[in-house]
């Protein structure tokens, strides 16, 4: 009833073409934006902006970035943690070489040194695919993971084998290190995330979106229609690891505030693909909905016992965990196989038809 | 939107439980411990041990001055990523100290300790370099650090081959966890190399291969090593020291450091691991009053996870010593301030002004529980004191030998320069402006 786009009539080639056609998403659009500027800064306790909302974002632009290459292009990888990580030490191998560069722009320019790695490591998708080609990208991350802690002048010879972030200010605030607030850290990352998360739902829908769609779908086919695979391949493997450098030098300068080269292992790369799967393939809001479910769910569960102050043990609340989340991603999966994105779709299918279905 | 109004609604909830969860007339100490995960054979002893004793000063004595202390657990799985969730999420709630009881963890904590004036006890873990008080004034790693330790061993190594120049030639190995815990000794690993002429061999053990070291032991049988040094934690030390009885190395020559010497660690290999040696800090046994105490006031009340059989073994009775400090420091913090509710910051003052002697020991009903720590300063936050080598002999720990002091007036001077170079690295790191108390 509310949700209906009678009488919305488009004009223009522009409007046709808008991101969100129907003016009840864009105004949606717009309370989430508010509520994630203003609300949130202003009532969440430090707590939920750093231990849930922080992470969330961070692993939603990772999602969006393997989402980019298995979601559209693809191409299946198994590597995006170690991108993640070249993205994480890039920005403090910068940092530390130029200290007084605004550390907003050494994070994406970090994202640029993962894509080179990303492309590098892409090459051999031009010859393999699908489970072959997961299997040579999780060379990419093992071969990663391993300069991390066998390339000491990446970590500037620190006898810990950590990499420390400093305090950098910009305009005199402290936007990293231990004096940087939850709030002034969080903004940054919404920034980058909304902005980032802008560029990618262009991408996705323009020219070059759609030769990674031609080649998702049957390569040789986008390859007679005039597609070349080899740059639109490697562009795929080059936008994605951008995306996860990005997101990995983020992960360690606005929320860890420090990380050792464990921090990028395979783990990392099975849960980002797990947040790409169980979110949707080949979908913006998917790569949110899984960050959310995965990294942020886990956490407000640890919290619900001692919210209501049920005395439950801090390793019974941790097991409890573990099989609640694992019950949901088999819920949700068998309830609908192509992820929460396709759940939310449906939903507002139904909404648009309420309450007259057909 | 639907996920986002669900997250929103317990957000909600959950923050203003939290508020409330608050006592203005308490001790807040959480615990960070871990009883999941490959590492909960090392965490559950030691969660049990600190939770207990604890405890147990409630029970008895209604906490410490007078005040009872509000002693709350959160899980890190011996997860960085996990361990910092806990940490922010017990910030608010005004913890007075915090023991993370990881390197990983104590790494990440140490430049947030003075922003949030929360007290970090690192009880012969985490960053040796933060020994030094003058430049980390809320860091603290009594009793001694892990190239004290290194050196403790070597001292028994020079005195069992007649003198460390009888090292000349010989091979050493050392298998480590690979993280920032293991890699800790190593700098000093490689200057006594240097300088008594040995060759070091290196074996590194990844957190994945943990049980599975068959690599690593086949080269330590291909480089045959005279001694085997090693720094493991968790699963990771029952592995070990199966794999070298495999390989049929002498075991008086395998020397952990200790945190490599719980009795289950040893127990899967039983008598064939005899001669196994491993550095201690605290006496093994529940034969002490204070430990009796615990078994009265809590394990046979049910308040304790322990199984009484459990209690007094290693890893508990080095949560015992952690919760010793913590409650000492609490303790001068009140007589310092004179206040009975004490802040982080009033008991990073109590640190500073430890002095646990023998007679202090004693007092508490753990007579020669541990060496007298009397060493803590405003500059010296570490104390560089003594440990001691057990054996095992198939079934328990024995003594092995007496007190080995560390090489302090080597150690010292490598943990400032360290020090130095850790604070260079961040032209922002603060100056020590906190003010020296007078110890008692």
């Amino acid at each position: 009833m509310f949700y209906r786009e009678t009488g919305q009539f488009k004009t223009s080639y522009a409007a046709e073409a808008a991101v969100f056609p129907i003016l009840q998403d864009r105004i949606g659009i717009a309370i989430v934006l508010a509520g994630a500027f203003f609300v949130v800064p202003l009532t969440f306790s430090d707590f939920w902006i750093s231990a849930v909302l922080i992470p969330i974002l961070v692993y939603s632009l990772a999602a969006i970035g393997l989402n980019v290459l298995t979601g559209y292009a693809g191409q299946v990888s198994l590597g995006s943690g170690g991108f993640m990580g070249v993205g994480a030490y890039a920005c403090y191998k910068l940092t530390t070489i130029f200290p007084g560069v605004n550390i907003i722009v050494l994070i994406v320019a970090s994202g640029f040194a993962a894509a080179a790695f990303g492309a590098l490591f892409g090459l051999p998708s031009l010859r393999i695919k699908g489970f072959y080609l997961a299997v040579a990208t999780l060379a990419a991350q093992f071969f990663l993971s391993w300069c991390f802690v066998r390339v000491p002048w990446l970590y500037n010879y620190n006898v810990s084998g950590a990499i420390e972030v400093p305090t950098r200010t910009i305009l005199g605030v402290a936007v990293t290190g231990p004096n940087a607030t939850p709030t002034t850290r969080y903004l940054v990352v919404l920034a980058v995330v909304v902005a980032m998360t802008w560029a990618a739902s262009n991408v996705v829908r323009g020219r070059i979106g759609r030769m990674w769609m031609a080649v998702r779908d049957m390569d040789i086919a986008a390859e007679l229609i005039g597609i070349r695979l080899f740059r639109t391949k490697l562009l795929a493997f080059a936008v994605s690891s951008f995306y996860c450098g990005v997101a990995g030098a983020m992960m360690v300068f606005l929320w860890f505030g420090a990380a050792e080269a464990d921090s990028f292992n395979i783990d990392l790369s099975f849960r980002i693909l797990f947040m790409v799967i169980i979110g949707g393939l080949g979908s913006l809001i998917g790569a949110f909905f899984g960050a959310a479910l995965i990294s942020g769910l886990p956490i407000v569960l640890r919290s619900v016992p001692d919210a209501f102050g049920v005395p439950i043990r801090a390793a019974t609340v941790e097991h409890i965990q573990f099989m609640v989340v694992g019950a949901l991603i088999i819920f949700f999966l068998a309830v609908e196989p192509a992820g929460l994105a396709r759940l939310w779709q449906i939903g507002k299918q139904k909404l648009r038809v309420w309450p007259f279905p057909y | 939107m639907r996920v986002t109004h669900i997250v929103l609604g317990l957000a909600l909830t959950a923050a203003s439980g939290m508020a409330t969860a608050q006592a203005e007339d308490s001790i807040y100490i959480p615990l960070l411990t871990y009883r999941t995960g490959p590492f909960a054979g090392s965490g559950i002893p030691l969660a049990n041990g600190l939770h207990d004793y604890l405890t147990m000063l409630n029970e008895r004595d209604g906490g410490v001055g007078g005040v009872k202390l509000n002693v709350e657990e959160c899980e890190t799985g011996y997860d960085t990523k996990k361990g910092v969730e806990c940490y922010e999420a017990v910030k608010g709630k005004g913890p007075v100290i915090m023991s993370p009881w990881s390197t990983g963890i104590t790494l990440q904590l140490i430049p947030k300790a003075s922003v949030d004036k929360i007290p970090i006890l690192s009880l012969g873990y985490g960053l040796s370099a933060s020994a030094v008080g003058d430049d980390f004034p809320w860091i603290f790693n009594p009793p001694a650090t892990y190239w004290d330790g290194l050196s403790m061993i070597f001292k028994y190594i020079g005195g069992k081959v007649g003198g460390l120049d009888k090292l000349r030639g010989k091979t050493i190995g050392y298998i480590f966890f690979e993280g920032g815990y293991g890699r800790e000794p190593i700098p000093l690993l490689e200057q006594f190399a240097k300088d008594y002429g040995f060759q070091v061999k290196m074996y590194p053990v990844a957190v994945q291969d943990m049980q599975n070291q068959s690599a690593q032991w086949l080269s330590v049988r291909r480089d045959r090593p005279d001694w085997m040094l090693m720094w493991g934690w968790g699963a990771m030390n029952p592995t070990a020291v199966k794999e070298a009885v495999r390989i049929s190395f002498p075991m008086d020559h395998f020397i952990g450091i200790w945190y490599s010497g719980s009795e289950d660690d040893l127990r899967p290999s039983g008598r064939d691991a005899r001669g196994y040696l491993a550095l201690n800090i605290n006496r093994i046994g529940a034969n002490f009053p204070a430990i009796q105490d615990i078994v009265k006031y809590v394990v046979d009340k049910g308040l304790s996870q322990a199984p009484k059989e459990k209690v007094g073994e290693n890893y508990y009775n080095r949560g015992v010593y952690n919760s010793v400090l913590t409650a000492e420091a609490i303790r001068n913090a009140q007589r310092i301030t004179g206040k009975k509710v004490v802040t982080g910051e009033d008991v990073r003052r109590g640190l500073e002004t430890l002095n646990m002697t023998e007679a202090r020991w004693k007092e508490l009903g753990l007579p020669e529980f541990a060496n007298a720590l009397t060493g803590v300063t405003c500059t010296d936050h570490n104390g560089h004191e003594s440990a001691y080598m057990q054996q095992w002999d198939g079934a328990k720990w024995t003594v092995a030998s007496d007190w080995i002091s560390p090489m302090k007036e080597r150690v010292r001077p490598m943990l400032e320069a360290a020090a130095k170079d850790y604070v260079s690295k961040d032209p922002a790191w603060p100056k020590r402006t906190e003010p020296c108390d007078k110890s008692s």
